[in-house]
């Protein structure tokens, strides 16, 4: 039963050390590619039955007892980032198969994504926060390396701001690790949830909780410290830029969430109102930025940051519908959002460009593409039965629930601007004519000899897409899912038993 | 020595602050290199400094005589710099990429993906 909690850090990082010994024959990257990430699913919906069953597994490496050696522990919440993930790696991996350019695997592509994958399943994991610093670590410097890999211009670009203001996100948590090792003198997450209650000076617990939140929030992509995504996600290949808006800044979100519902709630009406405004603002600045773009992945790529508003609206609300419907809404968003990059890249193999001025007539050549743009699409905007839509309901019931009106209005309105970009992409990429004096396509995205690739890079999209569909038309299952996953996190004693085995 | 290290790591880091603030790229990276030297001083200064008691347990006892510094912050803080080192090195080869590709050191026409 154990194994299973260690198994989703070790199965990455033996595939990734094995595509490296394997490092001249990309067949058998490939291979060991699509049975790692496999493996890597299979381990994940076993570990969520599992803990679904069992409740919380926690697990002491090298058998150090709890406060003393690092846990790693498997809650409801964790246990269902990790079958995202899985989801996810498994997915872009069919996806790289197709996309990824010989170039780009020569040069490590798939060691690399797998010790990506490595590093998002240890941070979901692990219950010691200098742990989860080392494992953001691990997932920042294999996204970099595959942020640059190819080396063009924009790449560079990007990649500067987004190295630069991922490792001030590092340096602030680094530091605030060593304040809290100053303060209280242990790093276990279970053990500090009740050490820092203890703390008569609550003004340096406040200080502490501000200094995680701008860590974590730089790395969620929240308001005011959004920057680098937009900078940088479009520039990629589009298999990483997939990975990335499916997993990456979620980490984040997952570490916000853990932070702000375990060990931070001593002064829920000052930080959690900061996470409120925060929210509000990331939804309508991610939104409006969104609109003024028109370049497909841009569009995208400020969707995600609008969208991280809504989950920290779930959790800043605080109350227990609201933690539900931000779960939910994280589960949502991962697999929507990674399909649309996903339907990007195919819109992209078809016409060599993914600018919407060089777009059009995609649904006259592709109508398959055009409806398998569509159910994301508007499950983002949150249109029922789609899953997006019972993500948003929750989240607004309980905004109401507590009358801050203020943030429902905001909510809302954004849904319907979310609406107005899908529309605008869907108008210009496959509604309008083809556009005239003939764009010439970029001649490695659709050299002769990929065509077969084709039917393979809709595998993945289907896949997604019929996920979003079902999870919007069984929306039971995975609703209970979500309110088992919220009352562990509100009832911080669960954690806390399972990692130090009694509460104190 | 707490309150004379408490000096030296907000200068550092006000150093740092001040150098990733400037427009050029070599600037931004040494400003990270300080940035990174500096949370690892503060977690060594946080976790309190104890002068010169090895925590080694003598032959034939459960546990070491008297107070003994804590062996944990240096655990912390030799990881913190070889991540950091990792990352650096990764830093300066990518500057270093970047200006072969844009040939310029300004950050100021580094902007073509912001818009």
């Amino acid at each position: 039963m154990t194994d299973l909690v260690v198994l989703p850090i070790l199965i990455p990082l033996i595939a990734g050390a094995v595509s490296l010994v394997a490092w001249r024959s990309m067949v058998a990257q490939r291979w060991i590619s699509i049975i790692g990430t496999g493996a890597l699913l299979l381990v994940s919906i076993r570990l969520l039955f599992a803990v679904w069953d069992h409740g919380i597994l926690a697990v002491t490496l090298g058998d150090w007892p709890a406060p003393f050696g690092i846990p790693l522990v498997a809650d409801l919440l964790g246990a269902i980032m990790v079958l995202l993930a899985g989801i996810m790696g498994f997915a872009v991996a069919l996806y790289s198969l197709a996309t990824v350019s010989r170039g780009h695997e020569r040069f490590g592509y798939y060691p690399l994504m797998h010790i990506l994958l490595s590093g998002v399943c240890g941070a979901f994991l692990t219950g010691d926060i200098f742990n989860l610093y080392v494992w953001f670590e691990v997932m920042l410097v294999a996204s970099f390396a595959l942020l640059t890999l190819g080396g063009e211009r924009a790449q560079m670009e990007g990649a500067i701001k987004y190295v630069t203001l991922n490792l001030v996100s590092s340096m602030i948590f680094l530091s605030a690790v060593g304040i809290v090792y100053g303060a209280v003198g242990t790093l276990n997450m279970a053990d500090l949830a009740y050490k820092l209650d203890q703390i008569e000076d609550t003004g340096v617990v406040t200080v502490l909780a501000m200094l995680f939140m701008i860590s974590f929030g730089i790395k969620a992509a929240a308001f005011p410290l959004f920057f680098w995504l937009p900078a940088s996600y479009h520039t990629p290949q589009v298999a990483v830029s997939a990975l990335f808006a499916g997993l990456l800044t979620k980490v984040g979100v997952y570490a916000l969430f853990r932070f702000f519902t375990l060990i931070f709630d001593q002064d829920v009406g000052y930080t959690h109102n900061i996470l409120l405004v925060a929210a509000g603002l990331t939804m309508i600045t991610g939104v409006l930025g969104a609109a003024a773009q028109f370049e497909f992945r841009r569009i995208l790529s400020f969707h995600i940051v609008s969208q991280i508003g809504y989950m920290i609206m779930g959790l800043a609300l605080y109350t227990p519908l609201a933690i539900v419907g931000g779960v939910f809404y994280i589960v949502h968003h991962i697999i929507v959002k990674t399909n649309l990059f996903l339907v990007s890249g195919v819109a992209y193999q078809l016409t060599g460009s993914y600018e919407l001025k060089h777009l059009g007539g995609l649904y006259r050549q592709a109508p398959g593409l055009s409806v398998l743009f569509l159910i994301p699409a508007l499950s983002l905007a949150g249109l029922p039965p789609l899953s997006g839509f019972f993500g948003k309901f929750m989240l607004v019931r309980a905004g109401l629930e507590v009358e801050s009106y203020l943030i429902v209005a905001t909510a809302l309105v954004v849904g319907l601007l979310t609406l107005f970009s899908m529309v605008k992409i869907w108008g210009e990429a496959f509604w309008k004519a083809e556009p005239e004096g003939a764009y010439q396509p970029n001649v490695n995205a659709v050299a002769s000899g990929t065509r077969w690739r084709l039917p393979l890079l809709y595998v993945p999209i289907i896949g997604l897409a019929l996920l979003t569909v079902s999870i919007g038309i069984g929306v039971q299952p995975v609703y209970e899912l979500s309110l088992d996953a919220a009352e562990q996190l509100l009832d911080s004693s669960h954690y806390i038993e399972a990692v130090l085995g009694e509460v104190p | 020595m707490e309150s004379v290290m408490a000096y030296i790591v907000g200068g550092l880091y006000a150093a740092a602050i001040y150098l990733m603030l400037r427009r050029s790229i070599v600037k931004l990276v040494i400003g990270l290199v300080i940035l990174s030297n500096a949370a690892n001083l503060l977690l060594f200064t946080a976790s309190g400094m104890t002068r010169g008691i090895p925590p080694l347990i003598p032959e034939g006892m459960a546990r070491p005589e008297g107070i003994v510094a804590d062996p944990l912050p240096q655990a912390l803080i030799l990881t913190a710099i070889v991540i950091g080192f990792g990352v650096l090195a990764f830093a300066v080869v990518l500057i270093y990429k970047a200006y072969d590709v844009v040939r310029e050191d300004d950050l100021d026409n580094m902007k073509d993906t912001d818009t």
